[in-house]
């Protein structure tokens, strides 16, 4: 009944003295600006790779011989060295078995080619990418002009390729037509037979990819060398249990014995999330941190104010216990006011944050992110702040004699 | 039953040097719709008495009864009521909230007396034009004059419809035309049928009460009915 009584009195009480409100806001806000700011900042980056980064699609995983980040423990450089190779007899037998997968491709890589075309020459910064046909739609590479990669192309070895967005662009004319153009890679000819449509993406030119049938890369690269498998379940839904059939198909072909680990290494947009998500707890919760000190200090403002406040307000405090003021009426007045200027710098930190966080979002092209959980938390913080720290100056406040307040000069 | 029943009231102050005796053993009945004068030299413990009626003193030792009740054995809260909704104070220093409007101090009571906010305002814009400030309401009180401030410590006092108002040289610090304006009030809210107790230095103030007490040296040194108050209409 007398929230808008406090709210009120709160608002004169920030007037009337700018400088000091001002301080107090600021202290409140920083804290929760930090908060805000980072943890949005860390959702947009985990959209940013949710959405581009990570070439894999939709419920498609990947497997490979050595897992992408770096492990640790006892042996583990050891373990990694003695590992296999995963080779194209291994993926064919995936390719072959797996049951419920929309698409499987196999695929090699090889980084830092030429290519040329007429005069013109590329940086060594080529991708070369030996792909089954599977391998196109797993990496979600759209065709743009003429055909994809086919399975004829592997059976009779052509020498066809692929190019994409990026490297057709460099390598052709505006608008012209690379298809049907020969290319030359590595002293070999080839054939252009497509172009990709642009991916895009958080690192910008990465489309210049050279795909050519993996048959043809085993017989210029040689054919000892790991490959990649990678597989779309047909859905979500059965996402796992495909998971689970290849694993058991590479480690029957692999001769892994039952209970050891498995010897190669399988990773999903999930698990780059995840990983994601690990290397970053430890910002998240220094983060976290830090802000719990500034709202520590915040809350240390937020008393000083209210109990230099309650000093100042003592004849007032006086005349409204004159007027049939109950202590707990005074408490809540000066709970509120606290309150009221914790969530007011809380708001202010949350538009702030919200802004600067998702500066990365506008950097980066992808929609803007609302952390609405620690954005509620952030609110819930300050509230606890407010309380916390308005307790001791709105009792004090209370247990004024009404007379003495009165009196009070 | 007497509306105000105080036996032996004493209040001392420790000055830690000395002792000082602000009232020293008084003892009166005030009946309902009463309008009685307090008068006695400076210091003669006449604001003592009256902050012990209204509740925001407590003696140090004697009866205080406010209708019927013990107000000794009153908690904060049972205190904070009767303040609220049985007494109207009007403070020689005004006591306004310095911040806030005309209407907004005179809505102060019906906060806490939890009454609505619209219902709020039109009382409080009752009492205002009451007392003849309808054209002042969104002032504050550095925007009024001494006499309209007073005023408006007196719209606040009735606004809750006490049954008694305690008015502590409510014309003290008034011209004599501003304080008779006020003294206008006061006897229209007797009328009624308030019950009102007056400090006062000025006698033709006090002769407008039917009833005068002196007080000196924290004792009751007199206590005379008048025959024959003066009502504002005759000074008019
Ligand atoms: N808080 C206090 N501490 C110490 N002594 C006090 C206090 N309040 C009042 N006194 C003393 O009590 C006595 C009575 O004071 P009180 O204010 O009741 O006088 P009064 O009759 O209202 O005087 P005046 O007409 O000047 O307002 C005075 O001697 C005063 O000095
Ligand atoms: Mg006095």
């Amino acid at each position: 009944m007398q929230i808008g009584e406090s709210i009120a009195t709160a608002w004169h009480m920030l007037r009337g003295n700018k400088l000091r409100s001002f301080l107090t806001l600021l202290s409140i806000a920083i804290g929760v600006f930090s908060i805000i700011s980072v943890m949005t900042s860390l959702g947009v980056l985990q959209n940013s790779i949710e959405g581009g980064l990570s070439a894999l699609g939709a419920n498609t995983f990947q497997v490979q011989k050595y897992p992408n980040n770096q492990g640790g423990g006892p042996g583990w450089r050891m373990r990694m060295r003695n590992r296999r190779d995963l080779t194209y007899a291994q993926g064919l037998a995936v390719l072959e078995r797996t049951r419920g997968a929309r698409h499987i491709g196999l695929e090699s890589w090889k980084f830092g080619m030429e290519v040329r075309w007429k005069n013109m020459v590329t940086d060594p910064n080529i991708a070369v990418a030996g792909e089954t046909p599977g391998g196109l739609p797993t990496n979600q590479w759209e065709i743009d002009r003429g055909r994809p990669i086919m399975q004829s192309d592997l059976d009779l070895t052509r020498k066809v390729v692929v190019l994409g967005y990026d490297l057709a662009r460099i390598l052709f004319p505006p608008s012209y037509n690379p298809v049907g153009e020969t290319v030359v890679l590595a002293g070999v000819r080839y054939r252009v037979i497509g172009t990709l449509k642009s991916q895009g993406g958080l690192f910008g030119n990465q489309d210049r990819y050279f795909i050519i049938p993996i048959t043809t890369f085993f017989e210029r690269f040689g054919k000892n060398r790991s490959i990649h498998i990678m597989v779309q379940a047909a859905s979500r839904e059965n996402f796992a249990d495909v998971q689970d059939n290849v694993i058991g198909i590479l480690r029957a072909v692999r001769d892994v014995p039952p209970g050891e680990e498995n010897d190669f290494a399988i990773f999903s947009n999930d698990s780059v999330i995840r990983q994601f998500n690990e290397t970053t707890s430890m910002v998240r919760i220094g983060t976290v941190a830090i802000a719990g000190v500034a709202l520590l200090a915040a809350g240390i403002g937020i008393m000083n104010i209210m109990l230099v406040s309650v000093t100042e307000r003592t004849r007032e405090i006086g005349v409204r216990k004159a007027v049939g003021a109950t202590r707990g009426s005074i408490v809540s007045q000066f709970l509120s006011e606290a309150v009221v200027i914790s969530l007011l710098g809380g708001l202010i930190g949350i538009a702030l944050g919200l802004i600067a966080g998702n500066a990365l979002a506008v950097a980066l092209d992808i929609a803007p992110v609302i952390e609405l959980g620690w954005i509620i938390g952030g609110i819930s913080a300050c509230c606890f702040i407010g309380v916390a720290f308005g307790t001791y100056p709105a009792w004090k406040a209370s247990n004024l004699d009404p007379i003495d307040a009165l009196r009070y000069e | 039953m007497a509306l105000i029943h105080i036996k032996d009231v004493v209040k001392t102050y420790d000055m830690g040097a000395e002792l000082v005796h602000a009232l020293s053993g008084v003892s009166l009945d005030i009946e309902e719709n009463e309008y009685v004068a307090i008068m006695g030299p400076s210091g003669s413990g006449k604001s003592t008495l009256m902050n012990v009626v209204g509740c925001l003193d407590t003696p140090t030792s004697g009866l205080y009864e406010f209708g019927g009740q013990n107000v000794g054995e009153l908690d904060d809260n049972e205190l904070a009521e009767i303040r609220n909704r049985k007494i109207g104070f009007v403070f020689q220093t005004f006591n306004l909230l310095p911040r806030s409007t005309a209407l907004h101090n005179v809505e102060l009571p019906l906060i806490y007396a939890g009454i609505s906010a619209s219902a709020r305002r039109e009382k409080a814009e009752e009492a205002l034009v009451s007392v003849g400030l309808a054209d002042r309401m969104t002032h504050k009180p550095n925007e009024l004059s001494g006499g309209q401030r007073q005023r408006v410590a007196v719209a606040r006092a009735l606004v809750n419809n006490p049954s008694i108002i305690l008015a502590d040289e409510p014309t003290g610090n008034l011209d004599s035309k501003t304080g008779i304006e006020i003294m206008q009030l006061l006897v229209d809210l007797h009328q009624k049928g308030n019950t009102i107790i007056l400090v006062t230095h000025e006698e033709d103030i006090a002769a407008h009460a039917h009833r005068v007490i002196r007080l000196f040296d924290g004792k009751v040194a007199s206590d005379e009915v008048i025959e024959n108050p003066i009502t504002y209409a005759e000074r008019t």
